[in-house]
């Protein structure tokens, strides 16, 4: 998973779907994600209709299909575990190009792929239509613990410096000769590894005395209040509504 | 300590300050000074001196010492903690650490939003202080996609927005680029408040600040004009001072002397 | 391992869900209680090194590497409050930012890879640190145990929402057998990169090591060429020997549920998979008699056998850990409060000294750094 946290999803853009405030935006992911959750899995259109909810989404967000297709790749050890699925899964067996496999596997891997797919491509148009910042605001709108919040928006602010630090140390230790090749190698790396700690925590310290010296109490001051129209809501709410009725279907038929 | 007597009072004033560290390390040893509304001074040391430890009183971050700290008159005290905060505002050395919000916007609002400041109210001290710094059209940009003079011209900024009495600069000059020195300088010699500076760098010393104390070993050692004692090779060489190659205090006297 | 959406059901994603949320509401207490108004800056900055040094790949061998989990690391150096919000916080931006992980999965994924790391791995790490003698290189070996214990925990952990809440009927002895199995491979890399940084920390700046807290002798004398500006504070109240205590009985608690459930599971589990494998042998056993795959059917009731043994001998043996760690505790406790002589509580008598009067060493170390406001 390394390389894959690196680039942010984010791409900028003035559509629609940027435009929704954040909030907005989160309660109707993970609406629809909980709905495709709860789908029956025999209901194999169903899921169909999902991909096809979320294709108008990117549309209308003017994501690439491309973009959203490899964001997909983060999906692919599960991938292998749904592959693994029908061969090692109980139940009734069927013959498929002569390997013996398990029909409830089968069933199974679909689920698993079917779902965590349209849940990734959900997760993905939104981080890739909402601005960071936008996102915690969001988060914080949702009511998540201020301090969960403040925590996260930290985090955001230090993960690229620390990353930063990181890079520039492992340039060093290049710089001299090092490269890590094996388990042998490891003290230094979690040498360096201790350091970060160090620096982050450190830093950590300075920031405090920055927000102490402008006032600091222990909550932050709100800046930017996010609010969402009626309108607002209801277009980004049309997404998991539809959903649920396809859901429902799916249920019924 | 300052003779002259000014009709407000002072902006700054320490007297008898001293400090050790929880681990038995004691950092400050009486120090004593005063520094007039409107004065930019320079507060010179080696390292380890006990500068950073001193700025840290300045706004009540350390406390529990002897002695006493004044801003505006007011002393550093518990039940001032807030108005001091305001009226101190101190920039430290590495802006990245001063600049914590996701944007440079919400960085400059968080002081005044944390005094109670709301609204349109606050948008436009956001805009007057990013002014002063040549800063506006950065607002909405994450700070860490800022070059390093931007940085910390926004913590200047973030500073500024307070409308501090005093403004604290802890090694404002390292790290920069000769341009973005230059354009620092005359941000501050633009500004109308107090100017502590805490530094290394001489020159800048002498070029923005009148007058000069020098911090050493927990104590002031020296405070006079800077010019002067930048000239004066015993007590530069004393206390660990040492003036860039080829630069000549005395050369440059004539040209920016003049407060 | 994040897990995605759709692998654990609805009802439990959402059951694991309120349950990080408890956890993640008992941390930020427990956080704001040791840094006070020092927590977001603090924690924030861990859970962006924890994020990067997930980063870091660590080589093994002909090109592969792994990387730091962090679960138990960011609990040793930060204590487990602490350090389940910043493992917390790294996932929950993962999902939101990455699509790492699934949006409903994320109470399953924090539950796993945050709360069960965290506690486990503090528990097994204080209990560790108690019994062994008070020198750095029990930190590192104590650092060690919890990591490698806190890697299986977790996928113990996971396979006991997945028997509850899996989409698929995949016999529990087997998905243990895999998870366990392979968590244990893992947890061995995870204990070695973990001992060897918090040994690396330990040794230059050990009042960071939140873990080891107890060990700081006499022996500060090291001045760090400019870190003096950051004064390093005694965080006011140190942990209390109850919070071990309750963190021992939940992780316990966790453990022996799982371990009960196992043992009512599986006889159905053995006998299902072994008239199961009864039928497959016949269907494989002559197409495929070379292939990995028959090899793998065969062994298969072995290794489950003793996979599940394994993951029984965790359980049980993290279980009797954590139940020794609260009964030394306890006891410890009484003798302290008892007599009460210096001596006796060495390393310790901080902690017990904050435990007694927490409220007024806040007030003695606020003097010191932060300051009231």
């Amino acid at each position: 998973m390394g390389a894959g946290h690196a680039h942010r999803l984010y791409r900028h853009g003035n559509s629609p779907v940027h435009r929704l405030p954040p909030h907005t935006k989160i309660t109707a992911v993970l609406a629809f994600v909980l709905i495709v959750v709860s789908t029956p899995r025999e209901a194999m259109w169903a899921f169909a209709v999902y991909a096809g909810l979320l294709a108008l989404v990117a549309y209308a967000a003017r994501v690439p299909p491309g973009f959203l297709l490899r964001r997909l790749l983060i999906e692919v050890p599960f991938v292998a575990f749904a592959v693994l699925l029908p061969f090692v899964a109980e139940g009734e067996r069927t013959e498929v190009l002569g390997l013996s496999l398990s029909v409830e596997g089968l069933w199974g891997a679909w689920n698993v792929l079917a779902k965590g797919t349209l849940g990734v491509a959900a997760s993905v148009l939104l981080a890739a239509t909402t601005e960071l910042r936008e996102l915690l605001l969001g988060l914080q709108r949702l009511k998540l613990p201020p301090l969960l919040v403040q925590i996260a928006s930290f985090m955001i602010r230090y993960g690229d410096v620390i990353t930063d630090e990181m890079r520039r140390m492992r340039i060093a230790r290049e710089s001299r000769g090092f490269e890590a090749r094996g388990v042998r190698h490891w003290g230094v790396l979690a040498k360096s590894a201790g350091a970060l700690f160090i620096r982050s925590y450190e830093r950590g310290e300075r920031v405090h005395l920055a927000m102490v010296s402008r006032g600091y109490s222990g909550s932050m001051p709100v800046i930017d209040e996010v609010t969402a129209s009626r309108a607002q809501w209801s277009h980004a709410l049309a997404l998991p509504a539809a959903a649920l009725v396809v859901c429902l279907l799916g249920w019924v038929l | 300590m300052t003779a002259d007597t000014t009709p407000a009072p002072p902006s700054l004033e320490v007297s008898g300050l001293a400090f050790a560290y929880p681990d038995g390390h004691q950092a400050l040893f009486g120090v004593d000074f005063s520094i007039a509304r409107g004065e930019r001074v320079a507060l010179l040391g080696p390292n380890g001196a006990g500068k950073t430890t001193l700025v840290l009183h300045l706004n009540g971050i350390l406390t529990g010492g002897t002695g006493t700290v004044r801003v505006a008159g007011l002393p550093v005290d518990k039940r001032h903690m807030a108005e001091i905060r305001r009226r101190v505002g101190i920039v430290f050395q590495d802006p990245d650490d001063q600049l914590f919000m996701p944007t440079v916007r919400e960085d400059v609002a968080f002081g005044p939003a944390a005094s109670g400041l709301k609204g349109p109210e606050l948008e436009e001290r956001v805009d007057r202080a990013l002014g002063l710094v040549g800063m506006r059209e950065f607002k909405d940009r994450p700070p860490h996609h800022l070059s390093f003079g931007q940085r910390r011209r926004v913590a200047v900024a973030t500073v500024l927005a307070m409308e501090p009495e005093i403004l604290v600069l802890d090694e404002p000059s390292s790290n920069l680029d000769p341009a973005s020195r230059r354009e620092l300088a005359d941000i501050l010699r633009s500004l109308d408040v107090t100017v502590l500076m805490v530094t290394h760098d001489l020159p800048y010393a002498l070029e923005l600040c009148p007058r000069s104390l020098i911090l050493s070993e927990g104590t002031i050692a020296a405070d006079g004009p800077t010019a002067e004692l930048l000239s004066d090779d015993e007590l530069m060489r004393a206390h660990r001072l040492e003036l860039p190659f080829g630069f000549d205090p005395r050369s440059v006297r004539a040209s920016s002397a003049p407060s | 391992m994040h897990a995605p959406d759709g692998f654990i059901d609805a009802p439990i994603s959402a059951a694991a869900g309120v349950l990080a949320a408890g956890a993640i509401a008992v941390s930020l207490r427990g956080a704001r209680r040791e840094l006070d108004e020092r927590t977001a800056p603090l924690a924030g900055l861990v859970a962006a090194f924890i994020f990067a040094v997930q980063m870091l790949n660590f080589p093994v061998a002909a090109g592969t590497s792994g990387h730091l989990l962090g679960g138990a690391l960011a609990a040793i150096l930060v204590g487990p409050c602490t350090g389940v919000l910043c493992v917390s916080v790294v996932l929950l931006l993962q999902a939101f930012l990455f699509a790492d992980g699934g949006l409903t999965a994320l109470g399953v994924n924090i539950t796993t890879m945050a709360i069960a790391t965290a506690v486990t791995a503090y528990a097994v790490f204080r209990v560790l640190v108690t019994l062994l003698p008070r020198t750095r290189r029990s930190v590192t070996v104590a650092s060690f145990a919890a990591a490698l214990i806190s890697v299986p925990a977790s996928a113990v952990v996971f396979t006991l929402l997945y028997a509850i809440g899996g989409t698929t009927e995949v016999s529990i002895a087997k998905v243990a057998t895999a998870m366990v199995g392979v968590h244990v491979l893992i947890g061995i890399g995870e204990a070695v990169i973990t001992a060897l940084t918090v040994g690396a920390v330990v040794a230059v700046r050990p009042d960071l090591v939140h873990g080891a807290r107890g060990l700081r002798q006499r022996l500060k004398l090291r001045v760090n060429g400019e870190l003096v500006d950051a004064p390093e504070s005694e965080p006011a109240p140190a942990r209390s020997p109850r919070k071990v205590w309750i963190a021992g009985l939940v992780a316990s608690l966790v453990l022996a549920g799982f371990v009960s459930f196992y043992a009512s599971a599986n006889p159905d589990g053995l006998e299902k998979v072994a008239t199961d494998h009864g039928i497959d042998e016949k269907a494989e056993e002559h197409p495929y008699a070379d292939s990995p795959l028959a090899d793998y059917a065969v062994k298969d009731v072995d290794d489950e056998r003793l996979s599940g043994g394994l993951a029984g001998v965790i359980g049980v043996t993290v279980t009797v850990v954590a139940g020794t760690g609260v009964f030394w505790v306890v006891r410890r406790r009484r003798t302290d409060d008892g007599s009460g002589e210096p001596g006796d509580g060495r390393g310790r008598s901080d902690n017990d000294d904050s435990g007694r009067d927490g409220g007024g060493s806040d007030a003695d170390s606020s003097s010191t750094t932060s300051s009231p406001v």
